[in-house]
């Protein structure tokens, strides 16, 4: 029982400690943050839940989630109520977490590497890295968009895999439903539900 | 000689059928009802056929792998050598011509990839992305059966790509070039075993994109649109949409 707790309470900290310890330079802040996801998801003594567990935390804290449902939902965030946007992004946040974990969870066995970065202006720069699949397969190039306003606290918006933007699929994808349903925001926080349930 | 006739004519009937293409945005759909049935026919096959293909093709041998894969990309190289010309870039013409001189020869027809080791990379370049390039809208979008997502532009581009690709000329047109000539089953065989290969190589990213998609039709068709609009800059989009979410 004492086994379990110290080991219980190592994790715990191991989690807690390295959530702040990324350094705020946008390039050594990803090549951190994405060595310690790939190391913690292919860890075969974790499982499945403190995975998901970690991802959830680690993306809270240095994913923009906020801006990145606002960007999704496109212009309707301009003319919806604020209650809307507040139950949207309650929904958003729930499936942007199950959809991310589930996405590094398929590439977790993969190396990683920081080929460069570009500072774009004050607010961004992109992180140029690399993924190389353990199954020998071709080079992923992922470019990282680093909101750097808080030059102290970078946060990721986008990620750019081979060209192209997941937030701008993300956002096609939610105007596309929108499209369909007479931009009714409701049905979209339904279906955001119905696959976070799902 | 001929051929560049043809192609002349070609380039022709072209600039005259894009003239009264209406330059729709490309987001916009043609017909969306009947592009999301075709969607639901090709995914049926894709899970029918291409799929289980694919998945045998990845357990080849790696060697057996790659060295389909470069035959593949080799022969689809001489379709960007018509395209580089028409887009006056000659540096990416270097690449080609060079890339496909080098791996059919030194590289035992294509199998091996010689090329690259010495810094020739050829990007692939077709008739579609030839008429981006000239400014061409890409009209609105659709589906096509067998062929997946396409646009009003891409679509004529892909018919276009038959008269233009040396390799299309000497098989299915059935003509010699340099001495070198083929018939339909070469031309199909190749292409269907490209299509393998690509989805053989993206099975993990399509089976985790259907996994995580609320609407697959939309984020495939938003992917498309994206890699196009790519391919004819040559270069990735990093520009910043994100607008007054910067404050």
């Amino acid at each position: 029982m004492k086994k379990l707790s110290v080991y219980l309470i190592s994790i715990f900290l191991l989690f807690q400690t390295s959530l702040f310890a990324y350094s705020s330079i946008p390039k050594d802040f990803i090549n951190e943050l994405v060595v310690e996801v790939i190391d913690k998801l292919s860890d075969k003594n974790i499982d499945k839940d403190q995975k998901k567990d970690f991802i959830s935390k680690v993306a809270l804290e240095n994913v923009d989630i906020n801006a990145l449902g606002l960007y999704t939902l496109g212009e309707l965030r301009k003319s919806s109520s604020e209650s809307d946007i507040a139950d949207y992004q309650t929904s958003f946040k729930k499936y942007f977490l199950k959809s991310l974990t589930s996405r590094l969870s398929d590439y977790a066995s993969s190396k990683f590497e920081v080929v460069g970065a570009d500072k774009k202006s004050a607010n961004y720069t992109i992180v140029n890295t690399k993924v190389i699949p353990s199954d020998g397969g071709v080079d992923i190039k992922i470019d990282w968009r680093v909101y750097t306003k808080n030059p102290e606290k970078p946060l990721i918006r986008d990620l750019i895999v081979e060209g192209l933007s997941l937030a701008r699929t993300q956002k096609e994808e939610f105007a596309s439903i929108l499209n369909s349903n007479n931009n009714d925001i409701r049905i979209l926080i339904d279906k955001l539900n119905e696959f976070t349930n799902n | 000689m001929k051929f560049i006739i043809n192609l002349k004519k070609l380039a022709f009937a072209l600039v005259i059928i894009l003239v009264f293409v209406p330059n729709a945005n490309s987001t916009e759909e043609c017909f969306e009802s009947t592009s999301r049935a075709i969607f639901k026919f090709n995914m049926a096959l894709d899970d029918i056929i291409l799929e289980p293909l694919a998945k045998g093709y990845n357990k080849l041998p790696d060697p057996l792998k790659t060295g389909t894969s470069n035959f593949t990309s080799n022969i689809g190289t001489l379709l960007s050598i018509p395209n580089n010309v028409m887009q006056g870039n000659f540096k990416q013409l270097g690449h080609s011509v060079g890339s496909f001189a080098i791996n059919s020869t030194v590289g035992i027809l294509g199998f091996l990839n010689p090329a690259e080791r010495i810094g020739l990379k050829p990007s692939k370049e077709d008739v579609g992305q030839t008429l981006g390039t000239y400014g061409f809208g890409a009209g609105c979008y659709f589906v096509l059966p067998l062929f997946g997502p396409t646009t009003v532009r891409d679509s004529i581009g892909m018919v276009a790509d038959t008269f233009v690709d040396p390799f299309a000329h000497v098989t299915i047109r059935e003509k010699e070039l340099l001495g070198a000539s083929g018939n339909n089953l070469d031309y199909y065989s190749v292409k269907a075993t490209g299509t393998i290969d690509f989805r053989a190589d993206n099975d993990r990213n399509f089976e985790s994109l259907e996994k995580n998609s609320i609407d697959l039709y939309s984020s495939l068709k938003s992917i498309y649109l994206q890699d196009r609009e790519n391919k004819i800059k040559n270069s990735v989009n990093n520009q910043d949409e994100w607008g007054n979410l910067d404050n």
